[in-house]
């Protein structure tokens, strides 16, 4: 499943991705996010640790990471709405603590929390937010029946927001973040809460704007997620980079082609570790499993068996990000 | 999510920023009237209600006790002349705290839909200003509404008696200032509603010189009334309406309270939005 997740990725992007996409305005692969040293404490507590990173335009750019990484800080500083301790930062060429007003005017933001107005109707949150932009009423009326087709929500569109249901929040919500056509938007972990098809058809849509040359930043802690959408990551943790690449890169530098995973049960899992550890060119040892990584596990697998160990299930799959994190940080990114 | 084509322009020839850093306020006020046309009937049912329910009661009701035992009427005028522009000055103050108050705890707190603004061209401090304007569009619909009703009860009279009207809205917005910025100051929202139920509304209200002369009190008292922006919309609006004495220093006092009051009241407000949004 896992894999074919992946390769299903790795095809649609060599699809989109060498066609650069037009951008109304600017270069393909200029940066339009600088970010060096940039830190945030909140009192004595150290959220971001200095970090740096840059984001191209039209480029989609990840924050791959456990809760409390420090990835939403990120975002609301880039955001222009959270002031930083310290570091540089700037985005669209300006820095958010002396320009805050003119850099938002260009992003789309979907926070992790919606926050739409719950008193007004789905189409009057458009409608409203539309006119913070200062766009007209002639551009917002237009523009609602475009996004409430891509949010289907036609059907919803006098109810009041809050009668819809999680899902319907959320496609609303990132619907509201498009109405100003933003050249960056920004999505903090869009797809938690949303179940397997609503998420699969909203990447679809996220592939789409980025076809039509829009920056995209997206958080997410799901490394599934992360390996469709991202073109390039930075895996977070305790607000530090632990890493930085594209998917394929970082699993091609921290992990082998391929992974087994192995269960013993629970107290033979720790008896063989030592003797599993020496056939392969790593192990991990998780508390029902065992993930041994090699580039060819389908023949570890059957030394694994000629050696007298067998498990009670086993099964051969790519490496994916949560390997990369696992190597990273010995942990597992959803716990 | 389905398919449609759209022909994008992207916001950076899309969005007029110029325009939009000057008339933020204004968009967020435009934001919040929709809001309260959702409630128009019940808002122009109290507008109109209110003061008729009032009127009848006390100043016809007890205007009639007032007056029978006072030839002269209370400062040489009818008990409802002497009572009706503090009516009209509390009713519009209190609509326009009420319509700070409960978009601030909405906009922070409830429904978090302030963060939603600040992601967008609108600063913090347009935020706080575009609030206010709202609450005051609102205070000024209830005082048309009021005077109206305070003409065709006898209550006021004449064309000087319009002063009355921006008189109001000048004391609604010195102190409609002034809570805005210690709504957005107090994140405790059960503290903030027991300290200006109980500590603050309640006192100035009492002791504003409503239904006697604050010079009937005693002087500690008197002193509470001093800094009720009530009482001194009161005076002001004694003195259009019927032409209660003041001395011409103490109009220029009274002005300049309400006007400091309004000066304080909207920095504070503009600076705890601001740091509330960004932190
Ligand atoms: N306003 C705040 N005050 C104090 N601590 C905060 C605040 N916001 C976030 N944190 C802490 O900072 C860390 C990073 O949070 P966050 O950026 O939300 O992480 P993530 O989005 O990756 O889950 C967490 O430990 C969180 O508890
Ligand atoms: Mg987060």
């Amino acid at each position: 499943m896992m894999s074919t997740l992946w390769r299903m990725s790795a095809m649609e992007k060599s699809e989109s991705s060498p066609a650069s996409p037009a951008s109304p305005a600017g270069t393909i692969g200029e940066p339009l996010i600088i970010a060096k040293g940039l830190r945030k404490e909140y009192g004595e507590f150290t959220a971001v640790d200095g970090i740096d990173f840059h984001v191209n335009r039209g480029e989609s750019f990840g924050f791959l990471g456990p809760n409390g990484a420090g990835k939403s800080t990120t975002m609301r500083i880039i955001a222009a709405t959270l002031t930083r301790t310290s570091g540089e930062i700037t985005i669209l060429g300006k820095d958010p603590e002396k320009r805050g007003p003119e850099i938002r005017a260009h992003l789309g933001v979907v926070p992790q929390q919606d926050n739409l107005d719950s008193s007004l109707t789905v189409e009057d949150n458009l409608y409203v937010y539309g006119r913070y932009f200062g766009l007209t009423k002639k551009f917002i009326r237009a523009k609602i029946e475009e996004l409430l087709t891509f949010a289907q929500l036609e059907e919803k569109r006098g109810v009041k927001v809050e009668a819809l249901s999680g899902g319907m929040k959320r496609r609303l919500t990132i619907a509201r973040a498009l109405v100003s056509e933003p050249e960056i938007l920004m999505l903090d972990e869009p797809t938690t809460g949303l179940d397997p098809q609503a998420r699969h058809i909203l990447w679809d849509r996220l592939f789409r704007l980025k076809e039509q040359g829009v920056t995209l930043l997206i958080t997410t802690h799901y490394m599934d997620e992360a390996e469709q959408l991202c073109d390039r990551l930075i895996v977070m943790d305790k607000g530090r980079i632990m890493a930085e690449d594209s998917p394929a890169g970082l699993i091609k530098t921290y992990s082998t082609k391929e992974v087994l995973e192995v269960r013993f049960g629970a107290d033979r899992n720790d008896l063989y570790a030592e003797k599993l550890r020496s056939m392969c060119d790593r192990i991990e040892v998780l508390p029902d499993r065992v993930l041994m990584y090699s580039d060819d596990c389908e023949t570890l697998l059957h030394n694994v068996v000629s050696q007298g160990m067998q498990p009670t299930t086993s099964l051969v799959r790519r490496s994916s990000l949560e390997d990369v994190f696992l190597r990273l940080t010995g942990r597992t990114l959803v716990e | 999510m389905s398919d449609t084509k759209i022909a994008r322009r992207g916001s950076l020839q899309l969005i007029n920023v110029p325009k939009v850093l000057h008339r933020g306020a204004l968009y967020v006020a435009e934001a919040r009237i929709r809001v309260m046309l959702k409630w128009k009937w019940s808002i122009a049912g109290e507008a109109i209600l209110n003061p008729m329910f009032y009127l009848l009661s006390i100043g016809i009701g007890i205007g009639k006790v007032v007056n029978s035992h006072q030839a002269s009427g209370i400062d040489g005028v009818s008990y409802l002349a002497f009572l009706a522009p503090a009516l009209l000055a509390s009713a519009c103050i209190i609509g326009a705290v009420n319509e700070v108050m409960h978009p601030t705890l909405e906009g922070f707190k409830w429904n978090k839909n302030f963060y939603a603004m600040y992601a967008t061209p609108i600063s913090g401090k347009q935020i706080a200003d575009g609030v206010l304007l709202s609450g005051l569009v609102r205070a000024l619909f209830g005082t048309l509404m009021y005077y109206g009703a305070l003409l065709i009860f006898g209550g006021v009279s004449g064309w000087h008696s319009l002063w009355l009207i921006p008189a109001t809205i000048f004391a609604a917005a010195s102190f409609a200032a002034l809570m805005l910025g210690l709504c957005a100051a107090i994140e405790n929202s059960d503290l903030l509603l027991n300290i200006v139920g109980r500590l603050l509304i309640m006192p100035l209200f009492l002791f504003s010189g409503t239904f006697y002369s604050l010079q009937s009190m005693p002087k500690f008292l008197q002193f509470i009334g001093w800094l009720s922006p009530l009482w001194h919309a009161t005076e002001v609006g004694r003195w259009i309406s019927y032409g209660h004495h003041i001395s011409t220093q103490g109009l220029i006092a009274h002005f300049l309270y309400m006007g400091i009051m309004y000066l304080v009241g909207v920095h504070y407000a503009r600076h705890f939005y601001l740091k509330r949004l960004s932190k």
